[in-house]
């Protein structure tokens, strides 16, 4: 995302001459080696966590008398590792992060490319850092705050708003089923929306406004209108950029847990009826059974733990892998 | 466009109608798109406001919860605030050390060679592991690994976790401006690479780097879930943070908010009152140090 500094490249030119990393003192090869293990200690740690959770995950799974990736689907098979015999499947948890995820990323993505425009190419220029500074405020709110929010005031008004969206797309079978509630999906939807709005328009906001002046000026000198330029030259320029960072929100939605276990509602069981109450993710599911969980009930959440993670990984690696290829082409 | 070579005896082209009104309805769906951010961001900090005034004063800020029922009112969060500064600069403490050196070693040694660039790389997916995962990771590691109990000490594990990345991705960039002129005038000098680093180039970007340091403390203070993990929930204050369960104000607010009774959710407002307070504050601390003197600009 970031451009190299004139400094930065002086820099490497000085490296690529064969300036010395150190002059074989005891202090500089000391601090040189503070350095180099401190990043190969993050290293360590990455590969501690997988680790880990590997190591209690895999009791959790041999004792496991259901299927582990499907079991969870019907509405009479609970999260249960605590019974004899132990039973439990993350069929469910998965629907629900992938649904209210996804739900989430198409909540999110046209507004906060919206708040991008507005902010490089709408506001006033003495206003655009400051109104820039009150979205990423939303960022700075924590999640328990939303949750809060989400559940004691959202959710009421959701009741009403689920009613008439069943009402009207209720044939579609997702948002219909009647009995429309507000600690659904949907209300988690958009809570997840909110706050994964702010991480998307600033990685947006910082890629249009890498966009070369001259593509601009060509645009305007074209006669292009204002909504004209920016949809010849700001927007396909920023395209892997705003993909790169909707799916950063989307691992940002996927591993969000207190807002999310605030607001549902559980009912066990895969629920297409996403206007509904019910619904369960990977990580509500873990902070609120936690506290009940015994030892197998620990590793069975320890257990769904490690999908998350392993999930929340490749959607990352994926965003990364778009920005490293923008930069090949840029 | 047909009608370039009717109007030849103008000097400009006006505008069509059609083109004009998209131009005008994508300015205003954008205006929206800005609104929609505003609406849910004044609500939510209205209502904390609001119903957080309710309980807030002295005594809710100077007592802990010991004894207190959901039924009962008064109670506060002193256990909490107590807990929450400890575990964050417990977690300052791991993490601005390991992140500062990580940056050092990413910008000032490793030359773009093949290590600097996976340590980028995972620094990069670091930021993205999720919050509950921070938590069970220490719950895997040090409570069922190595036996300890619930500890604030465990929780600013948790926190640290999710804090180096940002303080390495901060303190990278900062280290970035630094004029390669200071290092090289240092070099000349034969000062040793170490006390270049430490007594040049540090102090150069230290204002940079103390606004990043505090905005990911600003970040990790409002983190629950791990918490849930990793210290537990009490009622009592717990000044120690390595031995027994310890509040925090986001598991406050989380347990007076799914505990059922007359006052608890009034506390859980005031709770999460008294967070937003803090956390704002360290925001505005933060840009305030990184605008008052921006680094390495000469």
């Amino acid at each position: 995302m970031t451009s190299d500094s004139p400094a930065v490249a002086a820099t490497a030119e000085h490296r690529a001459a064969g300036f010395r990393m150190s002059t074989g003192r005891f202090g500089d090869r000391l601090f040189a080696g503070v350095a180099r293990g401190s990043g190969i200690t993050i290293l360590a740690i990455m590969a501690a966590i997988a680790a880990f959770l590997l190591w209690k995950a895999i009791p959790a799974i041999v004792h496991d008398h259901a299927n582990f990736l499907t079991y969870g689907a019907k509405s009479d098979q609970t999260w249960a590792p605590d019974a004899q015999p132990a039973k439990f499947g993350i069929a469910q948890l998965a629907f629900g992060t992938v649904v209210s995820s996804f739900l989430a990323l198409i909540i999110a993505t046209p507004v906060a490319i919206g708040i991008a425009l507005f902010i490089t190419y709408y506001s006033p220029r003495r206003l655009a850092s400051g109104l820039g500074y009150i979205v990423d405020l939303l960022a700075a709110v924590p999640s328990i705050i939303y949750g809060l929010w989400g559940v004691n005031f959202l959710s009421q008004k959701m009741e009403g708003v689920s009613k008439g969206v069943g009402t009207v797309l209720g044939w579609t079978g997702v948002f219909g089923g009647g009995n429309y509630g507000g600690r659904s999906l949907f209300t988690a939807s958009i809570v997840l929306a909110i706050m994964i709005l702010p991480i998307i328009s600033a990685i947006s906001r910082e890629v249009f406004r890498q966009v070369p002046t001259a593509h601009i000026e060509a645009a305007q000198a074209l006669g292009a209108t204002r909504w004209e330029t920016i949809r010849i030259a700001v927007l396909p320029f920023g395209r892997s950029g705003v993909i790169a960072a909707s799916m950063l929100g989307l691992g940002r939605a996927m591993g969000e847990t207190i807002a999310v276990a605030l607001i549902l509602s559980a009912v066990p069981g895969i629920n297409w009826h996403i206007l509904q109450n019910g619904g369960g993710t990977f990580a509500a599911n873990i902070a609120l059974s936690f506290q009940e969980a015994g030892v197998n009930g620990r590793n069975a959440l320890i257990a769904s733990g490690l999908v998350l993670f392993i999930i929340t990984m490749l959607v990352n690696m994926g965003a990364r892998w778009v920005v490293a290829r923008r930069k090949e082409f840029t | 466009m047909s009608t370039i070579s009717a109007r030849r005896g103008s000097s400009l082209e006006q505008i069509s109608a059609r083109r004009r009104a998209k131009d005008w309805a994508v300015r205003i769906l954008v205006y929206i798109a800005f609104l929609l951010a505003v609406i849910p961001l004044v609500s939510v900090l209205w209502m904390v406001i609001s119903r957080g005034l309710k309980d807030l004063n002295g005594s809710f800020l100077s007592h802990s919860m010991n004894a207190v029922t959901a039924n009962d009112p008064g109670g506060g969060v002193y256990h909490a605030i107590i807990g929450t500064l400890e575990q964050c600069l417990l977690a300052s403490l791991m993490a601005v050390p390991l992140g500062l050196m990580t940056a050092v070693y990413l910008v000032e040694y490793a030359r773009g060679g093949k290590l600097s660039r996976v340590i980028s790389f995972f620094v990069d997916v670091m930021t993205g592991v999720p919050s509950i995962v921070a938590g069970l990771f220490v719950l895997t590691f040090w409570l069922l690994g190595l036996h300890f109990d619930f500890s604030g000490f465990a929780g600013s594990m948790a926190l640290a976790v999710l804090m180096v990345p940002t303080v390495v991705r901060t303190t990278e960039e900062m280290l970035k401006l630094v004029p390669n002129e200071l290092r090289e005038a240092a070099a000349a000098l034969g000062v040793p690479r170490w006390r270049t680093i430490m007594f040049v180039v540090i102090p150069t970007a230290l204002t940079g780097i103390i606004s990043g340091v505090m905005l990911g403390i600003a970040r990790i203070m409002g983190e629950t879930a791990p918490l849930l993990l990793t210290i537990f929930i009490t009622n009592a204050i717990n000044n120690d943070p390595f031995h027994g369960a310890q509040g925090s104000l986001p598991t406050f607010i989380w347990d007076q908010s799914t505990t059922s009774g007359k006052y608890a959710v009034d506390r859980a407002w005031a709770g999460a009152l008294v967070l937003i307070i803090i956390i704002m504050l360290l925001n505005l601390v933060a840009r305030a140090v990184a605008w008052l003197r921006k680094p390495a600009t000469r």
